[in-house]
Order: C-alpha cells, then structure tokens, then sequence
C-alpha cells in the first residue's frame, strides 16, 4: 500500500492517520434510545403505583422516590452516553479502517482496504432527525461483524464513503489508475442515470400485493404484553366467554340469522382481514421503500429508500455476482416481477439486494443490461430435468397419503380416504408441472435456472463468477441416474436438482471451462 | 473430463480410519464388558450387550473403511482439482486452481503418526467453500499445496 502515493488523496477532506470521534450528538441518539426503553417501563410503574392502595405493600411505598428515581436513570444514562462516546474513536489510515470503542472492555477492530466491499449509509429516525447517518463498512462477514460507526454528520458520512471507497479502488487497481480514477471523479454521485424509481402509486400497488397480516400478530404480541394496563383480565374474560355458555349465546345469535345473513357476516369477516392486510402491506411497503431510487452512478448502483429509516447503499457492477427475478402467485398475472442482486454484501439481512421489487419485465431488462446479464430471451435453450427425478419425488410423496387414504377407504370411512386421495392427487400434479416448469439453460456466458410452477423464480449468474462446480448423488438418484449439480457461488446458492447425469456433465464441462480461463484475482473485486 | 483415472489415496488413510473407529468402538466394549463383569442381566443373556460394540466394529472398523478408501479419488490436471467422494452420498467435486482463495494442510495427531496429511482449497463460494482432500502422503500435499499456489500466483501477475 506504500506504493499509493500520499499527495492525490481524494478530494474529501477527511482527516487521514487522525483519531477522530464520532459527531457528539451521537450521544443523544444513544439517550433518546435507551430512555425510551427505560422509560416507557418506569411510566407503567408509576401508574401501577399511583393506582395503588396507599396504605398496601410494594409499589406505593416507592411513590416518594419517583422523581429522584427518575432523575438517577436520566443521570445513569446521560453518563454511560458520554463515555460510550468519548471512548469510541476512528481512524482512517493508509490500509485500512480501524474502530476502538467500549468503556471497561475494550475492542478494536481494524478492516483492510482490501477485504471492503461497500460502504453504505444508513439513516433510523431519530438520527435522521439530528442530521446524523450510520455508516457501515461492509465486508461480507454479514450481520453483527459488520463494521459500524454509529453516527457521525451526513457531510462527514459522505467524505467518508467517498474516501474509503477511492482507497478501496486504489488497492484494487493499480496506482496510477486510482488517482486517474479519483481525479476525474470528485463529485461523483452528482451524476447519475436514474434506472429505476417507484412512485406514489408504484407503491400503494406494491403494497396490495404486500398482503401481510403480521398486524394481527402484532395486536396479539402488544396485548400480552400491555395486559396488565387493561382494566379487566383478558384471560379470564375469554375463558368467561366459555364458561358462561356467552359463546353459545353468541352461536344461537348467529343462527337466529337467516342464512343470507350469516353468508354475509362470514364475507364481511373475509373482507375485513383481507383490507387490514393489505392495508398493513401498503403502510410497510410505504415505510420501507418511499421514495424508492436506483441509479447508475459512475461508482455502481447506488439505491436509496425508506421513508422512516432511510438507507442510502451503492453496489459496485462488478460486485454483482447473479440476478433473481422474482414473483409472486398473484402479481404474476398482472406482469410485476421484483429484480435483486446476489452479492456478497448484505442488505438489512437479506442476501440479496432489491434494485427492483415491483417492476414490469421492459424495466427490468435495461438494468439487468447495465449489470453485465441479459434476461434470457424467446430463442433460450432451456432444457428440463429428468422426468424420472420428479415421478420418484412425485412417488415418494403421494405414497404415504395413499396408503392412508387406501385404508381409511377399506375402513370404511370413505369421504377421508376420498379425501386423503386428492391429497396425493394434488401432490402428484404439482410435482408433474414442476417438471413442466423448471428448467435451466446455459449461454456462452451465464448460467440460468428457472425454478417453481405458479411463482416462478429466475436466476442468472455469470458463469465466469462461479466458484466451483460439485455433483451429488444419494442412493436413490444412484440406483435411477440422475444427480445435483451445485455451483459454488459468492454469496448465494445456485443448485438443480435431479438433472441426466449427461446434461450435468456437459454443463459441469463448459462452465469449469469459463472458470478456468479467467483468474480470480483479475475479476473485479 | 469425467473418464481421466482417479488417483487413489495413500493405503494408510483406510488405517486412521480404521483407528478412528476402534476408538469410537472402545467405550461401547468398556461399558459390555462392565455389564458382562457385574452380571446385572441374568444368565444366558449377561453378555448379551457385547452385540453393540461387535455390531460397530463390524460396521466401523472392517467394512466402512474400506468401503470408503476405496469410493475416494483425486484427480489433479494444470489447472483444476477434482475430488470424488461419498459410499452412499456420492459427491464429486471439481474446483479450480483460478478459484482458489487460500490453502490448507492439515494433520491430527494420527494422522502424523501416519505421515498423511488433509489438503483444504477454500473458495469464495457459499456453498463448497472448503473442500478437502484427505489421506494425501504428507508430501504429496505440500507439493500439491505448491502445485496450486504457484498456478495462483502465476494468474494473478
């Protein structure tokens, strides 16, 4: 790294080789945090106390101390901010980005240049508030390893991305390359070519098909939890529901109805879960991709979302690794789709990087383009896997509701044996269209894999980005000839099951080709 | 590629193997011969429980062995890695060299005993992100180690 030159430092004036610290508002952003969980609790407490009999035990004798009790959690906490604060430093040095913090145990933590693959943005609501971002120095490592400063200003997290990342570039590429490519990029993100945006409208049709009824898990959650604030106890109201007969009460009300009115009740039912899903699918996908933007800056892919927490990520081209195209049951019928990247870098816990959730296949393809791939076309040789793959899958699962169904039937209970029969039925079909729909084909430059029947999910790599190529084969697949094959993929999986052994070698046998003609360390990183 | 001969491993793989499952047989022959000695089962069965150890011995120390020496092979070319494997589960895996993140040789204990040694290639990928060769002569491995460094190092220049 000594041969990177000091002088064409990039423009961002960062302080390199200096021990800085994070923006002191940070300190209030920690408060604000943790009060928040310290005080919502100390407010019920309160409330308990307050209602409390004043002569009982417990709580009540407490009352006097409220306040003073109050003021040592601020106290405590104001404290701990600060030193959590003032212990936490950074620096950014000639090969690599070192982070100490903690007060009584101690970490530090130092990432090479060379091992960095992103440095993203991240702005939660109470930062975004005081003007502060997270930035996040992605290695691949995934999750709690990642490295994290927590928060500094938006123009430092700006200069500091745009430092790192010439410094990343600068020990990928030669020199003199990087401080080519850093003079003639001083603002970079000032330019960029918007691919893909979703707007108002976009979102709410996103958001119907984002049918979700975690609400209701919610509401279940936040009763058990806030139950004892409730004025009765709901538990024994429910089993007073049982035990008063009310429940059978409620069934003679209902069947007092006439039939028209108890058809209409039950959809009325129907019709309000499906409006509070989809309800709460549009507020999440509101929350989570408002304002949603992709663009093709000079340095990649830069997306930036969210209408509460609003994250701001860049992924460079070639740290692509494969695209999935995905869809759903339903929106499938009205021509959406959803684009994201495989790469090594992680996206708020997922894998893959959405660069297109909800988009027709004609916005799709510019970006897949822009990414190096090209969406199979109608001249795609796609090719099936073996028929005798799915009839033994096929087999192995109708055989057990079969022979039930067969036995209930000599039991005499026929309407379950009949039952249990469409069961085996409906597996069987499902397995015979699977074979139907998922294929594979391989062009001179990618591999692609076509995977489900009613939500079909489509994966391109470039075959040059594999890794390695392996062949498995239980007994079974054995005794009837066909195999796995798995390509070894960065950050993700890429796997087809049940192909001829003939197709998997030929396929085995081109893609080891592309491999090997193209070293690791001349891809980009 | 698939037709080329697979090169066997060193005999002296099936033989840590071998010791391996006497290991894991001896505390199942401890235990049978304790409940033989103190006789808590009655007669003609007290020695019933020595079915167990003889069974994984059986199992362990004759057949899998062999049966697994024999299901595994390498093939090395200029620039690729081919490692087969598997009695029931057959595997067979190629990688190659250009792919090659970093190198392993690895021994245990018995495996020193022994002069045989684990060649490890780790890749970039999720799935296959290490794959091992065992029972290579210790200095097979070092060369093979080599083998691919070099072939690694000459790409990258």
């Amino acid at each position: 790294m000594s041969e990177v030159p000091a002088a064409p430092e990039p423009a961002p004036e960062v302080e390199m080789h200096e021990w800085l610290r994070v923006n002191p508002l940070s300190m209030a952003v920690q408060m604000v945090r943790t009060l928040a969980s310290a005080i919502i609790p100390a407010i019920f407490i309160l409330y308990g106390a307050a209602t409390a009999e004043p002569d009982s035990e417990g709580l009540a004798r407490l009352a006097p101390y409220f306040i003073p009790i109050l003021v040592l959690i601020v106290g405590i906490n104001l404290a701990g901010a600060y030193l959590n604060w003032w212990r936490l430093r950074y620096r950014v040095g000639d090969t690599d980005v070192r982070v100490e913090q903690g007060v009584l145990s101690r970490s530090a933590r130092s990432v090479p240049y060379e091992r960095i693959q992103d440095v993203s943005l991240e702005q939660k609501l109470i930062p975004r508030l005081l003007g502060l971002v997270e930035v996040k120095f992605e290695t691949g490592a995934g999750g709690k390893e990642e490295l994290k400063l927590s928060y500094v200003s938006e123009v430092e997290g700006e200069k500091l991305r745009e430092t790192v990342r010439a410094l990343v570039e600068g020990e990928a590429t030669a020199p003199s390359a990087s401080a080519e490519a850093q003079a003639s990029e001083p603002v970079p993100e000032a330019r960029g070519e918007l691919l893909f945006s979703m707007d108002a409208k976009r979102l709410f049709t996103f958001g119907l098909f984002n049918f979700s009824l975690v609400i209701f898990a919610v509401l279940i959650g936040a009763l058990q939890q806030l139950e004892f604030l409730l004025p009765f106890d709901m538990w024994d109201y429910i089993a007073d529901i049982f035990r008063d007969d009310r429940i059978a009460q409620a069934g003679d009300l209902v069947n007092s109805y006439s039939t028209v009115a108890q058809i209409i009740a039950i959809l009325y039912a129907i019709g309000a879960v499906i409006v509070v899903g989809m309800a709460s699918g549009v507020v999440r996908t509101f929350v989570r991709d408002w304002e949603f933007r992709l663009e093709r800056t000079p340095k990649g892919f830069r997306r930036r979302r969210g209408l509460l927490t609003k994250t701001d990520v860049v992924m460079p081209v070639h740290r692509v690794q494969a695209l999935v195209v995905k869809t759903g049951v339903i929106r499938r019928r009205f021509g959406w789709h959803g684009l994201s990247f495989i790469s090594l870098a992680q996206d708020a816990g997922s894998a893959n990087h959405d660069v297109a959730p909800f988009a027709k296949m004609d916005e799709i393809a510019p970006i897949a383009r822009e990414a190096g791939f090209t969406l199979p076309g109608e001249s795609a040789a796609w090719r099936r896997a073996s028929a005798d793959y799915y009839f033994d899958r096929a087999v192995l699962q109708a055989f057990f509701p079969e022979t039930a169904a067969l036995i209930a039937i000599a039991l005499g209970y026929t309407w379950i044996g009949l039952l249990l029969a469409a069961v085996a039925a409906i597996l069987v079909l499902g397995e015979y269209f699977l074979w139907r729909f998922v294929r594979h084909a391989l062009d001179p430059l990618q591999v692609l894999s076509r995977r489900g029947w009613l939500a079909p999910n489509l994966r391109i790599a470039n075959r040059v980005k594999l890794h390695s190529v392996e062949i498995t084969q239980n007994p079974l697949a054995r005794w009837r000839g066909y195999c796995t094959l798995r390509f070894g993929l960065a950050g993700g999986r890429l796997a087809f099951p049940g192909l001829s052994m003939e197709d998997a070698r030929e396929m085995r046998a081109a893609v080891l080709d592309s491999i090997a003609a193209v070293d690791f360390a001349k891809l980009p990183r | 590629m698939d037709t080329e001969p697979l090169t066997k491993l060193d005999p002296a793989y099936a033989t840590v193997m071998r010791i391996e499952g006497t290991l894991t047989v001896l505390p199942f022959l401890i235990v049978a011969i304790v409940l033989g000695v103190v006789g808590p089962i009655p007669q003609p069965w007290t020695w019933a429980p020595m079915i167990v150890p003889v069974l994984i011995a059986l199992v362990a120390v004759m057949l899998l062995p062999m049966k697994r020496y024999r299901s595994r092979g390498y093939h090395i070319s200029d620039d690729r890695l081919r490692v087969v494997k598997g009695v029931l589960f057959h595997a067979d895996t190629v990688v190659p060299f250009s792919r090659v993140q970093h190198l392993d040789v690895e021994q245990n204990p018995l495996e020193r005993m022994f002069g045989i040694a684990r060649l490890i290639l780790h890749t970039a990928g999720t799935h296959n992100s290490s794959v091992t060769l065992p029972g290579l002569r210790h200095g097979d491995a070092v060369t093979m180690r080599e083998q691919i460094r070099a072939h690694v190092k000459r790409e990258s220049l």
